[in-house]
């Protein structure tokens, strides 16, 4: 504090506003008094019987009365435009180099005239500094005309505090680095985001990129508040720069990675993964980028010739289930799902092929055989699923085999309808006794159930049984048959 | 309405009214009449505290929803957005203020930021070039939400992060100027949700809890698939389309919802069977109404009755549509899988039914839930375990979610384990976190909340309160994050004398979330222990 007490009271005195004292005692005092206030108004409130009482609710549930509920009683049909926000949406990006200048006419007195409609909000700093180069100055202030103090010697913590309580104060005063950092962690002592965003973008504008860097680097707080800030903003070539000089490279290939998503043309998006190929990711991870990359571009070229070929009309299987969608971007399973419903029967060297794809991906058995299977029994294609399964030996006996179990072949044979024969040659493949008959029961496989209970000599299931059968079917002939067998030993 | 809020051992209504008042005053800050533009996402939290009609009272003639290009019009002097600060939403504000200027008569703009004005929101309306055109721009702080008698909430997502050097911070700045109120609450215990990720992982199977996992409860109201509840007979029957969502409000002003709300879901069918028999038991009094008198006080009781009778008929439907869904195979399952890795089973290896749900493609939600869950319960995954669940997971759901596994790495809840070491047996024997007999009709410990896994953020709560936590040091150094103890004395004068039978209030912050089974749990142990009531707030 430089000025001298006798210059400080003139000054206050010969103006026209409010004083303040330092430390904003008469804020505190204020308001205390205000909650004092408050409280001895509550009673009035708390005996007030107001409108609550009678509450009326609608079919949705809304009570009649509620804010959510009125918005659509006042509001009619006021059009909605979706389309116009998504516009919004994506054009997100603002730079600080994109500000506009401030206007030069704004003098000390003319900001304190007090309130004009447009412009009379301009921070106090842009009132101040006449040179563009200092063009911004975070505002934090309430635009109360009356509280517009200011003086030039705040101490860091001063700042800080004003700036909490969202006064109207100037940073530009703080010149040197030493100053800078000072304020900068004042403000992270004070635990408000606000506060420190502020203090971040004057110095982001103030100090070179090496000098920011290099100071937050031991700043942690300060540094994750940058990076929020920066991510909010969308400057993703600062951002990148960041993870670059912190080394932290991982977070840097991430960050980039997750650009592709703004991206909405497929070959656009594929180029930009190709960009991704190569950054420091896990080996894991690295793997599964370059995936990516190789299902978009896969995609794209099945995609190009699937929609000629449906549109062509000739291809049979087009005609008879049209695609419900673009198969673009859609996972990996997904795609093999499409390839093994479309392109089934192709060769291993076309791209579109099930058997590339399993290849090119190292799809695992088990996906593999559950997502084919999916695919052909929704086709009812029978005959595939059988191929599916069966292995020849050296011998050139076949035999049934799935790595995925036969139960779960049933269930998901049963989900798509398969009728009861073919469910049933399933359900005998099963190798544990419980579960053939769970699934047999659950299934309606008349014959397994039967002669299941048959081979485990179980008079007393097989009996129960028989009360679940249509009367007179040809399945209770059959069990009455077994059951008066005197061939049988039950073991009940 | 708000009487619910009343019941407690800590009168929330004062607080709802301070918050009333203070809309109040904002509007008549902005004299004349008003449009008020809604972000959406807003009327819920304003809808607990106030009405239409206190808007109204204050010159509201016109509501909108906040939408892009312009706003309907309205013959008002005053046009108010009351918004979150987001970034987004200021460019449809933006938008819609310059679309109005080339419209016509000159208005006045406000803007009220709930709960924060935001430097980053004001910078880009400045940079729109529509930020002098507000007049008044202020922040309305709609921080603690009173639900219940017992629970406010802060209803903000996202928040995650640790304060307590704040508070002591606070503390140190506020010595000095004396305490002159007489303390409301007698104990503060603030948890992170970091010290707990196991809790919000698991299922449920409270009645409440069970609404929430299964419909989602937001600022107490639950939207219902409409077919089960029968179109009211008389009232507003036209213009509602049976296809729109049953929108319901649950709270404590409720009498049977008090009753059957923290209940495990495996108690509630008896209770509402019990009521029902009461209900019609009383209905069938009428017969036995002979004189005047009988038949007036028969009359005098029927509306008490038939709220109780529209009551049952809601909670019966939507216990209805929970059992649909706890009865199925999959629930079943699901369950198992999650009760084994809390009592330690098989956490160390690829779990089948994870694959299966994988395999089927079920939700993405379902599936990282699992995963995580085994991760926490076992103090991280192998790493080959982990990268064949990653893998899986990539080549089913699509490789950008490299990006959700890694926020998940992030948020500590997916991690390879390291060093080999896995602490949560030790945590979960010490804590009892897993409890083999469970009671779900009549409770003796707060397990039934999730039917034998005891929330470990209320049990460390309980430890407080007794026998404190010197007892369980061990563990605690185990768990994420330090753990401190502060206590604020306070002048002679203002210590109160307990009242026989009157107890400590204890007042728990959840730092990042709390799920309805703990706030079950914490009810329950409010009653257990001595009647020692504790309202929590939830972030």
């Amino acid at each position: 504090m430089n000025r001298t007490k006798v210059d400080e009271e003139e000054y206050w005195n010969s103006s026209k506003f409010k004083a303040f004292t330092f430390d904003d005692e008469d804020d505190e005092l204020s308001q205390l008094k205000e909650s004092k206030r408050a409280v001895n108004s509550l009673r009035d409130f708390v005996d007030d019987d107001d409108d609550d009482d009678l509450e009326r609710v609608s079919w949705t549930g809304e009570p009649v009365g509620s804010i959510s509920w009125s918005i659509k009683e006042t509001a009619g049909s006021s059009g909605s435009n979706h389309e116009g926000r998504e516009q919004l949406k994506s054009r997100n990006s603002f730079s600080y180099a994109q500000l506009p200048k401030p206007p030069s006419t704004y003098s000390l007195s003319s900001f304190f005239k007090g309130r004009t409609r447009l412009g009379s909000f301009q921070s106090l700093s842009d009132a101040l500094t006449d040179t563009p180069a200092k063009s911004y100055a975070p505002e934090l202030g309430r635009p109360k005309g009356e509280f517009r103090d200011y003086s030039n010697d705040w101490s860091p913590s001063d700042t800080v505090r004003r700036l909490r309580k969202g006064k109207v104060c100037s940073l530009e005063r703080f010149r040197s680095l030493q100053d800078k950092l000072l304020l900068l962690e004042e403000a992270v002592s004070m635990h408000d985001g606000n506060v420190i965003t502020a203090v971040l973008i004057f110095l982001k504008r103030t100090l070179s990129k090496e000098v920011l860097f290099r100071e937050l680097e031991v700043r942690q707080v300060a540094l994750r508040h940058l990076i929020h800030f920066l991510k909010e903003i969308g400057d993703q070539k600062l951002l990148l720069d960041l993870f670059r000089f912190l080394d932290r490279t991982e977070e840097l290939a991430l960050s980039h990675y997750r650009e592709h998503l703004s991206i909405q043309d497929p070959e656009k998006r594929k180029e930009f993964l190709k960009t991704c190929i190569g950054l420091p990711f896990s080996v894991e991870d690295a793997a599964h980028i370059q995936d990516h990359y190789t299902l978009l571009e896969r995609q794209i070229i099945i995609e190009a010739n699937d929609r000629h070929l449906e549109s062509a009309g000739q291809t049979e299987i087009f005609r008879k289930h049209p695609r419900k969608a673009s198969i673009l971007n859609m996972p990996l399973v997904t795609t093999l799902f499409y390839s093994c419903f479309y392109h089934y029967t192709e060769p291993e060297g076309t791209f579109s092929s099930p058997v590339n794809l399993k290849k090119t991906f190292k799809i695992p058995d088990k996906q593999y055989v559950l997502t084919a299977l999916a695919a052909r029994a929704k086709l009812r294609a029978w005959h595939d699923v059988d191929a599916l399964f069966t292995t020849k030996n050296w011998l050139g006996y076949t035999k049934k085999r799935a790595p995925i179990g036969f139960h779960r072949v049933v269930e998901i044979l049963y989900k798509n309808n398969a009728p009861v024969q073919i469910l049933q040659e399933y359900v005998n493949l099963v190798e544990d006794v419980d579960t053939k008959l769970n699934l047999a029961t659950k299934f309606k496989c008349h014959d397994v159930v039967i002669d299941t209970c048959r081979d485990l000599k179980d008079r007393q299931q097989l009996l129960a049984y028989r009360s679940k059968v249509d009367k007179g079917s040809a399945e209770e002939e059959k069990i009455d048959a077994i059951l008066s067998s005197t061939q049988i030993r039950w073991k009940n | 309405m708000a009487a619910h809020l009343s019941y407690g051992r800590v009168n929330l209504n004062v607080l709802r009214e301070a918050v009333r008042r203070e809309l109040r005053e904002f509007l008549d800050k902005c004299a004349g009449s008003k449009a008020i533009v809604w972000d959406e996402y807003l009327t819920g939290p304003f809808g607990l505290i106030a009405q239409y009609s206190l808007l109204k009272e204050h010159e509201v003639e016109k509501m909108f929803t906040l939408k892009a290009s312009r706003l309907p019009a309205a013959d008002v002097k005053n046009i108010i957005f009351f918004v979150r600060p987001r970034l987004e939403l200021m460019d449809i504000i933006a938008e819609n203020v310059l679309s109005e200027d080339r419209r016509g008569p000159a208005r006045d703009f406000h803007i009220l930021f709930v709960p924060r004005r935001s430097l980053l929101c004001e910078q880009r309306l400045k940079d729109l070039g529509v930020l002098g055109s507000f007049i008044h721009r202020e922040e309305y702080s709609l921080d603690l939400i009173p639900f219940d008698g017992d629970l406010l909430s802060m209803e903000s997502e996202g928040a995650f992060k640790q304060v307590a050097n704040m508070m002591i911070r606070m503390k140190r700045e506020f010595t000095g100027s004396q305490n002159s109120v007489f303390p409301v609450f007698d104990n503060l215990l603030l948890l992170d949700r970091n010290v707990d990720l196991l809790t919000p992982l698991a299922t449920q199977l409270t009645y409440e809890g069970l609404i929430d996992e299964i419909y989602g409860i937001q600022n107490s109201y639950v939207k219902l698939p409409p077919e089960k509840f029968a179109p009211k007979k008389q009232g507003d029957g036209g213009k509602d389309l049976p296809t729109e969502a049953k929108k319901l409000q649950l709270n404590s002003a409720e009498e049977l919802y008090a009753e059957i709300r923290d209940k495990n879901f495996n108690a509630v069918g008896s209770v509402l069977s019990k009521k029902a028999k009461v209900i019609s038991a009383a209905f069938e009094e009428r017969h036995n109404a002979k004189t005047v008198g009988e038949i007036k006080q028969f009359v005098s009781q029927l509306p008490h009755m038939q709220a109780a009778r529209g009551s049952l008929a809601n909670h019966t439907s939507i216990a209805e549509l929970i059992k649909d869904v706890t009865t199925s195979e999959d629930f079943f399952d699901k369950l198992t899988v999650e009760q084994e890795f809390m009592s330690g089973i098989d956490t160390d290896k690829v779990n089948g039914y994870i694959e299966d749900c994988i395999a089927q493609k079920h939700s993405l939600i379902k599936v990282l839930r699992l995963v995580c869950l085994q991760s926490v319960c076992n103090s991280g995954l192998k790493q080959k375990v982990l990268d064949y669940y990653k893998r899986e997971i990539l080549q089913t759901y699509g490789y950008e979610h490299i990006l959700t596994l890694h926020n998940l790495e992030k948020a500590g809840l997916l991690k390879p384990q390291i060093g080999g070491r896995n602490n949560y047996p030790t945590i979960r024997k010490t804590l009892r976190l897993w409890m083999d007999d469970v009671n779900e009709q009549n409770p003796t410990d707060i397990s039934y909340v999730y039917s034998g896994y005891a929330p470990l953020s209320v049990r460390l709560a309980q430890l407080l309160a007794r026998p404190g936590w010197r007892s369980i040091e061990e563990v605690l150094r185990i768990l994420p994050g330090p753990h401190f103890e502060e206590r604020q004395p306070l002048p002679t004068g203002l210590q109160k004398k307990r009242q026989p039978g009157e107890n400590r209030v204890t007042l728990i912050f959840f730092l990042g979330g709390v799920t309805f089974a703990e706030v079950a749990a914490l009810r329950f142990l409010s009653q257990l222990e001595d009647g020692e009531i504790r309202a929590s707030f939830s972030q």
